[in-house]
């Protein structure tokens, strides 16, 4: 199968449901001739003009409201979002009207639009340009979260997201923008709240999203090279959630760490963990585990900022333990 | 009253001298790939900052941007910790723990680069609202760019300074480009007539004329002083390099021509120097004494900071919460 890159991944999905869906549009901070500073929408004004991929001034909280009226009027806005840390000038046009206006119409009113942004620290880009804000917005009711680990996700889920709905935020690793993945010529959706897969093993459940699914997958490798095999799973969405098939797996490994670059405290992790408690208390052998980013903003100096996010080494010592029996009585 | 002494004029073209000086070694540091991340360079918008912090004492307050190192040199900044910063290492302006975005000091009244454009602009507002409570006479300049005229928080801020009658100087360097597009396409109508809207008196000013840009920020620091401000500024100025130091291949949205025609024409150092030597302050000999010790002095700080310790990786859960 061909291999792209993720980042020409997202730009064949959007460019896919723009041909099908004239509804489709974009808006964002130099997304036309520029593409946007990671070049991911390169090509598209080129193909749809500037009145589908319309540059905005600097007015976040600003076009992200154009994008809800528009959306509750028939178009299907596709609103790009710089960086993930900029979530926290539209939160309220997300939050407090995309999230709650179909609820609030007792059904009436439907708000399409997918807000594309990104994730992950080790850029280098300090406290401001490096945060993971995925749980920020999967607490709120009425939005969907996609975590793409790879090219071929970020493809089928980014179709998904277009044709969904409801408002749907997608968090892309700005690390992966260059990675290449198999993505098949032919038209794929992948649905929402369909796990992945992506490694069997009976000892133990890795369980990581986006960023974290390569340092999980690093992790088993480590792992089974001394005997241990590690499951790992990608849950994929993040909002639905794929509670089955993590369920499962745990019963089976009877033990698991969740892996998310976001805060480790009130975090993604944490709700996954509390969720396998749940539903697999009597099948597990230890508690399960969290790891996520450190509890501190992401400080800019190379020596500190690496300390701050999960490693494979970091991952493997912790399974190493957890399947030893060390860690009974929490971590 | 505007500088009329021979040191201050010697003093503002030695900070531009600095400035650029400072920016074409972060320059070299990024291309050569020695510096960790990104970094967007001031160069060409030097008599901005220089005219204005040269109007302003250790006790007034900025607010700057991440195009912030002309800045923060303006306000009093040694070279040392400030690649120091850049570099993250132990002896920066913030430990290492900001970066080129973040550099912030406060024993010169800089409150802080920024990398959310607009960020600071309640940030700057709401000093000039502590001055004013507690009967201080400090004033504080809140710089940002052209593109940050977009954001919403700037029209909340100026209707409350003008309300209130805060301390604030609001100074929007236009430098024609919001990172790839050109103003006129991100900016409808007139900034200054915005500032206006809310009862705020707003000059444009020649923001490549360092006297023209010290001249009116004395005689606005000094209103504001005694509370007739705030007050806004749009500095008509222009940056040589591109959005950021990756950022080179900048054809698809600016001339190379244009940016020649500025160099060539435009450019705060050159022209001040012209005037420097047409008045008889300086002579060709000194000036080219003062450029050489600056690039030494910049050297220097440059071979210090790449030998400096790291922070201790003890230091990465420290500073989160205050004592
Ligand atoms: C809230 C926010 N939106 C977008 C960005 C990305 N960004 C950084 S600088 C910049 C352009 C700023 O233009 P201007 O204010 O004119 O300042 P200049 O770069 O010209 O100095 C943009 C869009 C950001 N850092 N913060
Ligand atoms: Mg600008």
């Amino acid at each position: 199968m061909r291999e792209i890159t993720l980042s020409q991944a997202v730009n064949e999905a959007i460019a896919e449901e723009m041909r099908r869906d004239e509804t489709v549009f974009l808006l964002g901070e130099d997304v036309a001739e520029a593409g946007t500073p990671f070049k991911v929408l390169s090509g598209l004004v080129e193909e749809f003009g500037t009145t589908r991929v319309i540059d905005t001034p600097i007015a976040e909280p600003g076009f992200m409201g154009l994008a809800v009226g528009a959306a509750m009027t028939g178009a299907r806005p596709i609103v790009d979002l710089m960086f993930g840390d900029f979530l926290f000038l539209v939160m309220d046009q997300l939050c407090n009207q995309a999230a709650k206006i179909h609820y609030m119409s007792g059904g009436k009113l439907k708000v399409p639009l997918v807000l594309r942004t990104n994730l992950g620290a080790t850029r280098r880009s300090a406290a401001q340009h490096s945060q993971s804000l995925q749980a920020l917005v999967a607490h709120v009711p009425g939005l969907k979260v996609a975590l793409p680990s790879s090219a071929y996700e970020a493809k089928g889920l980014m179709k998904t997201a277009i044709r969904d709905n409801n408002p749907v935020v997608i968090f892309e690793d700005k690390l992966m923008y260059q990675d290449k993945a198999p993505v098949p010529e032919e038209e794929y959706l992948i649905p929402f709240g369909v796990a992945n897969v992506r490694r069997e093993g009976s000892d133990i459940t890795l369980i990581a999203t986006s960023s974290m699914v390569q340092v999980a997958e690093k992790a088993a490798e480590i792992l089974a090279a001394e005997g241990i095999e590690a499951e790992v799973i990608d849950p994929r969405t993040l909002v639905p959630l794929d509670e089955a098939t993590l369920v499962a797996s745990v019963k089976k490994t009877s033990r698991a760490i969740v892996l998310d670059e976001g805060h480790q405290s009130y975090g993604v992790t944490s709700e996954i963990a509390s969720r396998l408690n749940e539903q697999a208390f009597y099948h597990l052998d230890a508690p399960v585990l969290r790891m996520g980013a450190m509890d501190v903003p992401v400080p800019f100096s190379p020596a500190l900022e690496d300390l701050t996010v999960p490693t494979p080494e970091g991952v493997a010592a912790r399974a190493r333990k957890l399947c030893s029996g060390d860690l009974i009585h929490a971590a | 009253m505007t500088k009329t002494n021979t040191e201050d004029y010697l003093r503002m073209y030695r900070q531009m001298v600095r400035i650029r000086t400072f920016e074409d070694h972060a320059n070299q540091l990024y291309l050569s790939a020695r510096m960790p991340g990104l970094t967007h360079m001031y160069s060409g918008q030097e008599a901005v900052a220089v005219g204005i912090c040269e109007a302003l004492t250790d006790d007034d307050k900025i607010t700057s941007t991440h195009r912030g190192h002309g800045h923060c040199v303006a306000k009093g900044a040694e070279f040392s910790q400030m690649f120091c910063e850049l570099l993250g290492k132990e002896e920066g302006y913030c430990r290492g723990k900001g970066g080129s975005m973040h550099i912030a000091d406060q024993s010169h009244g800089n409150l802080g680069a920024n990398a959310i454009v607009g960020g600071s602009m309640g940030i700057a507002t709401g000093s000039a609202l502590r001055a004013k409570l507690q009967g201080s006479d400090d004033v504080t300049v809140c710089f940002f760019g052209d593109g940050a005229t977009a954001q919403g928080l700037l029209y909340e801020v100026m209707n409350m300074a003008s309300l209130w009658k805060l301390p604030v100087i609001y100074a929007c360097e236009n430098n024609g480009y919001s990172e790839y597009t050109k103003t006129a396409e991100i900016a409808a109508g007139s900034i200054t007539a915005r500032a206006e809207a809310f009862g705020i008196e707003a000059h444009q000013v020649d923001g490549q004329d360092v006297l023209a840009v010290n001249g009116l920020t004395q005689k606005l620091v000094a209103r504001a002083r005694k509370g007739e401000g705030p007050f806004f500024l749009e500095l008509m100025t222009y940056r040589y390099h591109g959005h950021h130091v990756g950022d080179i291949n900048r054809g698809y949205y600016r001339d190379k021509a244009e940016e020649q025609e500025w160099k060539d024409n435009r450019d705060p150092i050159t022209l001040f120097r012209a005037w420097l030597l047409d008045q008889g302050i300086a002579s060709e000999d000194e000036i080219a004494a003062m450029t050489a010790e600056i690039e030494q002095d910049a050297a220097a700080a440059v071979a210090h900071a790449e030998a400096a310790p790291y922070p201790d990786t003890a230091e990465v859960d420290m500073h989160v919460y205050a004592g």
